[in-house]
């Protein structure tokens, strides 16, 4: 409990000194000492994956690693994904298929979903659902979710294609 | 030239809400951060039933940090207790929850003490360095313990009945001394609850130089918080303001009077800091709401020929430790709605609630609504099969018709009045359902086995209320930039009311979509305002708006007379433009920025409840190895009267459906013989993923407007709920036919399957 912890990472291509407790988790470290509130906590415990962050390229939960683990990480959050106040085309199939109610979840699942359409473009509805079962939504019943992370796979395919 | 009139409303437009949260860029109440803050930490009993003995926080006063620790003894002579805001039922006023817990304890998540802190962790590790004694008492576990009266959980009321009494129309016992055929079934919907995905929260500020209070986080029904704190403060309602952000969802759980809704202020106000409590999950389980539990004896007498005579039952509600806001809802609206869409000459139902050792019951999505379609549509196929008479024609039989419209079901709630269904057609809703899900096709599925799953089908019919009065307030207030504000009391909790309210404005004052910024639930925007519950904000909410804009454009008329030196009658009005009897014209921008902002009030009231109904289906396959239900097909249609934004009526059904099967198969708060909750966290309490229930479809229909609000509402919330338990209960029934079994006890999780059908291979029976 005692004792302080200097950590230092990039967060959406900005790089951030944070002075934390050691147990000081990473999502409050994001949360309350960066002032990145986009990312949600649901739970604490590892289950609702509303509080699910990019890092190092994978889809992390960050209510379950404390902040000086993520030491020199690469960290994308929600506010990352758009590009100034241009919605990402996953960001713009969620507004389309009406992916989003309450939107407290959202953030945990535009990241994981973000993960999953950069490795595999051609994923199908299975294979989104597969995926998003870490991520909890009491709102949409996950329909219209998978309808849109569907939509948005043509954007990732092209970025494939492109990188090729 | 003539506006186009009626453009956005039917139409599936994009959410304004949406880019703030997919952005990141929401503000629920954890974002909000004032500066000085103090951190609270809530210590709760970890006893179901007893008495506090001793609390020494001196150990925990001194930890390096800690700023204060409030506890029963801080709060003054009189502990305040939570007032009934619904359903108040003669005797469950006797049980009213204090805000803090004094001497006794009484179910295990009651608030004790709360910690104040300069860091949330900082104020979690004070709590356990709390001294407490309790002196445990027996448990109450259930309604069946609690009726014994062996223990009393308040020992000066003289028992843990809380209320009894009787509703009916009609001569149901007649009934069933001439009928043909009856049967008697013993039901039970088990406890669970709504698990927003943000937990409750708070942060309030003390003002102490001017004596106000301002209380951010606060939403559903924040006019009648505001009054309660404002009693319990002994502060007049105008020092306090209620403030409504961004919330996670409520479904019935966020938003009423907790207890922290008092502790939170009172520390900001004893402390003159402001102070914060984001509850965690743990806490929301055991200390928010919990709802459903209800046990029902229930008969149904028929002809031969299948026609019903009488519905005859007992309702026994588990209503946990204290009386809260919802009061007796749950248990009446379980026996109200067993009525249910069919013409039944007569009824009768005794309602009782019981007070046990559990965390207390309200409002859950459909509430007393999905329990009472759960018991009634059992009891209709196992009547049906007994008859031999096709389960669907059986409801033909005896679907209310649209020629008896409207239909009274008499006086079944002791604090409302009569009660008749308004509009409808439920005949077609039914065979709207049976088409869309393909129900002649999938028939001769019904009951086979098919590689060691067997499969079942079933349809049942609902009805479901909505749109509470007794009004709705909307201030509306054209800007000097030609924009329009919409201050509505209606709350929101993330279901795209900005969206929708802005698009009935748009319509009513022939303006761009574009043009409207609607502002909600927060005490400063009106004088009054009811909130957001039963399915009741577009239909009050938005008729106010509809009263709000024919102000609005009165007050327009008035103001543009005088720039045109006209009476204000000669004033015409068209497309945003107001137009002089001598051609001039003025568009809405020039006139509110050469005449100031023109602002109107708009209210509708209303005592009558509108009736949504509909049908649901459902196509299961059970493994009879393992007792897991797939669900391979669900279909839910309602008839919402009138659909203000499709999309979003869309995901109110789908994101119901789920919520419901959840609650059919998943959720279940599981207590122990000491009344200990045994699965308070997201861990242990399961909730559906996206794995669970793929094949999810829902049909709005707009068959018959609500003939008692302008919009012809029948609010959308909740249709998708009601029939679920109902539903997959009975496809359950329908698959596993050949063993005999009755599904009748929920949740229907795998190990219950499970043993109902080793039960039935060893000629078991289940015990009532």
């Amino acid at each position: 409990m005692s004792g302080r912890a200097t950590v230092q990472f990039t967060v959406n291509g900005k790089h951030y000194a944070a002075d934390v407790e050691p147990r000081t988790t990473l999502v409050d470290c994001l949360r309350h000492d960066l002032k990145l509130t986009g990312t949600h906590v649901g739970c604490e415990h590892g289950v609702c994956g509303a509080c699910t962050v990019i890092l190092d390229g994978a889809a992390v939960r960050a209510c379950l690693m404390f902040a000086v683990q993520a030491e020199g990480a690469d960290i994308v959050t929600v506010e990352g994904l758009a590009d100034g106040d241009r919605l990402s085309p996953l960001q713009a199939s969620f507004r389309k298929h009406h992916a989003l109610q309450c939107g407290f979840c959202t953030p945990g699942i535009l990241t994981t979903a973000h993960t999953l359409l950069s490795e595999e473009p051609d994923a199908d509805a299975d294979r989104i659902r597969e995926v998003l079962s870490g991520n909890i939504c009491r709102c949409t019943g996950y329909v219209q979710i998978v309808e849109a992370v569907l939509d948005a796979r043509a954007a990732y395919k092209q970025k494939w294609a492109a990188a090729l | 030239m003539t506006a186009v009139r009626n453009v956005y409303i039917g139409q599936e437009i994009e959410r304004t809400e949406d880019f703030r949260f997919l952005t990141g860029r929401g503000t629920f109440v954890d974002d909000y951060e004032p500066t000085g803050l103090l951190h609270a930490a809530i210590l709760r009993s970890s006893v179901a039933h007893g008495r506090i003995r001793k609390i020494d926080a001196s150990a925990a006063i001194k930890m390096a940090g800690v700023h204060a620790v409030i506890t029963a003894a801080d709060i003054g002579e009189k502990i305040p207790t939570i007032p009934i805001r619904l359903a108040p039922i003669k005797g469950l006023e006797r049980y009213l929850q204090p805000v803090i817990a004094t001497e006794k304890v009484r179910y295990v998540g009651e608030p004790i003490a709360v910690v104040l802190a300069e860091t949330r962790a900082i104020a979690e590790d004070a709590t356990a360095e709390i001294e407490l004694e309790i002196e445990t008492l027996a448990p109450v576990p259930d309604w069946r313990v609690a009726e014994t009266d062996s223990t009393l959980l308040v020992e000066q009321n003289g028992t843990n009945v809380a209320t009894r009494y009787a509703v009916g129309s009609g001569d149901a016992d007649a009934a069933f001394a001439i009928a043909d055929y009856t049967r008697r079934e013993f039901f039970h919907a088990h406890r669970h609850t709504a698990v927003p995905m943000e937990t409750r929260g708070l942060v309030a500020e003390w003002d102490a130089a001017n004596e106000r209070l301002v209380v951010t986080g606060a939403t559903k029904v924040t006019f009648f918080n505001r009054r309660a704190l404002a009693a319990m403060m002994q502060m007049p309602e105008s020092a306090i303001d209620f403030i409504e952000i961004d919330v996670g969802g409520g479904f019935g759980v966020r938003g009423e009077f907790y207890p922290e809704d008092f502790l939170i202020p009172f520390a900001a106000r004893m402390t003159r800091r402001p102070v914060k409590w984001i509850e965690d999950r743990t806490e929301h389980l055991q200390a928010a709401n919990h709802s459903r539990e209800i046990d029902c004896e229930l008969e149904i007498a028929c002809r031969h020929d299948g026609t019903i005579l009488a519905l005859r039952g007992r309702i026994h509600g588990d209503m946990g430790a204290y009386t809260r806001t919802n009061s007796g809802v749950v248990p009446a609206k379980a026996a109200q709605f067993l009525h249910g869409p069919y013409r039944i000459p007569a009824v009768k139902f005794d309602v009782a609630a019981y007070m046990t050792s559990k965390t207390p019951i309200g409002t859950y999505r459909a509430p007393g609504r999905f329990e009472a379609n759960f018991f009634r549509e059992r009891l209709i196929d196992m009547a049906a099969r007994d008859l031999n008479i096709d389960p669907v024609e059986f409801r033909r039989k005896n679907l209310i018709a649209t020629n008896e419209m409207p239909y009274s079901i008499g006086k079944l709630v002791p604090y409302e009045n009569e009660s008749a269904y308004d509009s409808g057609d439920y005949h077609v809703a039914l065979e709207k359902c049976l088409a869309a899900f393909g129900w002649q096709e999938k028939k001769n599925l019904q009951g086979r086995n098919i590689d060691g799953r067997y499969h079942g089908l079933a349809v049942t019919c609902f009805v479901e209320s909505g749109g509470a009065g007794p009004r709705e307030n909307v201030r509306m207030l054209l800007e000097r930039d030609g924009r329009v504000t919409v201050a509505i009391g209606s709350s929101v909790l993330g279901q795209g009311l900005e969206t929708v309210f802005a698009q009935i404005a748009a319509d009513a004052l022939e303006l761009p979509f574009e043009a409207f910024r609607v502002l909600h639930g927060s005490t400063t925007l009106l004088d009054e305002g009811f909130g957001t519950y039963h399915s009741r904000a577009v239909v009050m909410g938005g008729s106010a708006i509809l009263d709000g804009a024919k102000n609005l454009l009165s007050a327009i008329r008035a103001a543009a007379s005088l720039q045109f030196n006209c009476r204000a009658d000669e004033v015409s009005i068209d497309g945003g433009k107001a137009k002089g009897p001598d051609g001039r014209t003025l568009t809405f921008a020039a006139l509110a920025a050469a005449a100031g902002p023109i602002s109107a009030n708009g209210t509708f009231a209303n005592a009558q409840r509108t009736f949504s109904y509909g049908a649901h289906a459902a196509h299961v396959a059970v493994d009879a190895r393992t007792g897991h239900v797939a669900v391979l097909d669900y279909v839910a249609v309602e008839d919402v009267g009138r659909a203000i934004n499709p999309a979003l009526v869309h995901g109110q059904t789908l994101g119901a459906v789920v919520q419901g099967l959840g609650g059919v198969f998943l959720d279940h708060l599981i207590y122990d013989a000491n009344a200990q909750l045994l699965n308070a966290s997201l861990a242990d309490y399961l909730l559906p993923t996206a794995t669970d229930f793929p094949h999810i479809r829902g049909v709005t229909l707009e068959l018959h407007r609500s003939p008692s609000n302008p919009l012809g509402a029948k609010g959308a919330g909740e249709g998708g709920m009601v029939a679920v338990a109902a539903t997959a209960a009975n496809a359950v029934a329908a698959a596993l036919s050949s063993f005999g079994v009755q599904p009748n006890d929920l949740p229907l999780s795998p190990p219950r399957i499970w043993q109902l059908l080793r039960d039935a291979a060893s000629g078991r029976q289940r015990a009532p």
